[in-house]
């Protein structure tokens, strides 16, 4: 497999202890946005993956340690926030304005 | 071979959509995509169930690749037009799979299914019907295609890209950060090979950055136009992308994508690897 799994649902089967899950959902108008293109930039601004949210606006990476940037495109509209992600669950909300 | 005769922009794509003579096809590793909208007319190709073979790790062999195409609708004079998501990786796998069996028009609709929603451009969810064809394949062209041996064999001589994250490279991770981890036995690279990540040839909306960009791109990252070149990344299908910029986009004589990529080469036993940047 290479492109991305379903995003959003349970974290069953995923090892917290040494997995660094980044994830969290894509806002707009205080309704989650589906379909939005979710871009994980790495400390030097550096793509790293894409995802596409899901129908509840989820998205999910699997990263290491490190500082991170989040940036989603949408028709909508764009927005974008730093992530300093540790071993386990980092937990975000992406607000586009 | 240039830009226009393999790139198509949306706006062309969406004004021949039906037209006789091409045939749109989405590819995608999750056709779900596909299932809740398509373009007007495209049929889809599903990467694993259609493209790989069930059981060997191999591609589907000639008959398998006439029976698919044949099913789908697709003749040997028709003009073959890919899109799909993910930045255009298997829909670009998908091209360099249709030119290893030696289809002669194979176009990429530039952006693929991500510009064509960022423009909320017109999505179908009718079902598509073709009418079955006789599709004859060519004997594999293995000019495009490397295998381990040679890959092994072009460590210092030719030309090797990775063109995985450079965290993937480093030996940091073993697969892209949307994936868990988890692949091959070994983590790092090819020894020799250059880093250039597939995403610095594309721009965020998914379109390929300009040939001026590009060229400026692999020199700068001192890969020797003298030299044959292997591309690789995971399993290869983003180093097609990078394939189809080297060899289609920019002209580069004998470039092959080397489809067993890290998942075989890192588990090879006996074989160098180097990590770090």
């Amino acid at each position: 497999m290479c492109g991305a799994p379903a995003q959003g649902g349970t974290l069953a089967g995923v090892d917290l202890a040494t997995q660094t899950v980044i994830q969290g959902s894509v806002w707009h108008d205080g309704t989650p946005v589906a379909g939005a293109y979710v871009r994980l930039l790495d400390a030097t601004d550096e793509f790293t993956a894409e995802v596409v949210t899901s129908p509840e606006g989820e998205f999910r990476f699997f990263a290491a340690p490190g500082t991170w940037t989040l940036r989603s495109l949408s028709p909508i509209g764009r927005a974008e926030r730093s992530v300093a992600a540790d071993v386990g669950l980092n937990e975000t909300t992406l607000a586009i304005a | 071979m240039s830009r226009n005769d393999v790139l198509v922009t949306a706006d062309w794509a969406q004004e021949n959509l039906g037209k006789p003579g091409l045939v749109f096809v989405e590819v995608d590793e999750d056709t779900s995509a596909y299932d809740k909208g398509h373009l007007e007319g495209a049929v889809k190709l599903d990467w694993k169930t259609d493209l790989q073979d069930p059981e060997a790790r191999d591609f589907v062999d000639r008959e398998g690749f006439s029976a698919l195409l044949s099913a789908k609708g697709i003749s040997n004079d028709d003009t073959v037009v890919l899109y799909g998501g993910n930045n255009n990786w298997f829909a670009a796998y998908a091209y360099w799979y249709f030119k290893v069996y030696g289809h002669r028009d194979v176009k990429l609709i530039d952006g693929g299914r991500k510009k064509w929603e960022l423009d909320s451009r017109p999505l179908s969810s009718d079902v598509v019907e073709r009418p079955a064809t006789q599709y004859s394949a060519a004997e594999p062209d293995t000019s495009i295609r490397a295998f381990r041996d040679e890959v092994v064999a072009a460590i210092g001589t030719q030309n090797l890209v990775d063109v995985r994250s450079p965290d993937e490279f480093a030996g940091k991770l073993t697969a892209p950060a949307h994936l868990p981890q988890e692949g091959a036995q070994r983590a790092g690279h090819i020894p020799t090979a250059v880093n250039v990540p597939w995403s610095k040839a594309a721009n965020e909306d998914g379109t390929f950055k300009s040939d001026e960009e590009l060229a400026k791109l692999y020199a700068e990252a001192g890969l020797d136009e003298g030299k044959n070149t292997i591309a690789y990344c995971r399993i290869g299908e983003r180093s097609s992308h990078t394939w189809f910029v080297l060899r289609e986009l920019l002209g580069h004589e004998n470039v092959k994508n080397y489809d067993g990529s890290w998942t075989e080469y890192g588990s090879l036993v006996g074989v160098p690897i180097a990590k770090g940047a």
